[in-house]
């Protein structure tokens, strides 16, 4: 089904944006002060904000279709139902986490 | 095939995947990941729960051995997990050998760069003395 096609697409996704983006962002904290406001100039940019979002997503997504192939791996979850279920679980929870996660961060109390 | 009827059934079928190996490649996919839903959520929460995300306050943060260690076993198994599910997509979808092999070398390269270069920023970032 598309969760399975969608735990690869996110996969690829947090291999060259995610961990791209990381290393990027240790280098950055090593480095001197111009280094870092340009990282932080690109990462609070309203792309760069669209591309973090649609990261964290991709991370919440892949978590949790991820803990579906595990369960999948110990031969359950293998009827229809259940595993229709369980498919639009992780969507519906990806979204959530993601919403809460942005909620905190934009609207919470940190200056 | 050759093989006959007396073959057992894990010698029949082993090899025939699009990687012709991979059982150890194939657990070590599933420990890694779930090393990574731990760590990855300890970035997340660890992030949120940061005063500031200035330069600064991040700098103190992976100073400390708590942010330091995790950090870097983020990074190695990050790095890790991230070739080995790159590697079954380029197996599923690249189905001539030397594209495969040359593909499959470049994403190794890359990945071993990267985890190389985050290691070190964040070594000198723990063990820094200025900044």
């Amino acid at each position: 089904m598309a969760v399975s096609i969608l735990h690869r697409a996110t996969g690829m996704a947090l291999t060259f944006a995610g961990l791209g983006l990381l290393t990027w962002w240790l280098v950055a904290i090593a480095g001197d002060p111009s280094g870092f406001a340009t990282f932080t100039k690109v990462a609070t940019h309203p792309i760069g904000v669209i591309v973090l979002i649609g990261l964290t997503w991709s991370f919440f997504q892949h978590l949790l279709s991820g803990i579906r192939h595990l369960i999948m791996d110990t031969g359950s979850a293998f009827e229809l139902q259940t595993n229709k279920t369980l498919a639009i679980a992780t969507i519906v929870g990806s979204l959530l986490l993601t919403a809460a996660l942005w909620a905190w961060l934009l609207f919470g109390t940190r200056a | 095939m050759s093989l006959g009827d007396s073959a057992t059934p894990l010698g029949k079928v082993r090899g025939t995947g699009s990687a012709h190996a991979g059982g150890e490649h194939w657990l070590s996919e599933r420990v890694t990941s779930i090393a990574l839903l731990l760590l990855g959520l300890w970035l997340i929460v660890s992030l949120l729960l940061l005063p500031a995300l200035d330069q600064r306050t991040l700098v103190e943060w992976l100073r400390l051995p708590s942010a330091a260690v995790p950090m870097a076993l983020l990074i190695i198994i990050g790095f890790r997990h991230a070739l080995e599910g790159m590697k079954v997509v380029v197996d599923d979808y690249v189905h001539e050998e030397g594209n495969r092999f040359a593909l499959n070398t470049l994403l190794l390269f890359l990945s071993v760069g990267g985890g190389a270069l985050a290691l070190f920023a964040l070594a000198r970032i723990a063990f820094g003395g200025g900044a």
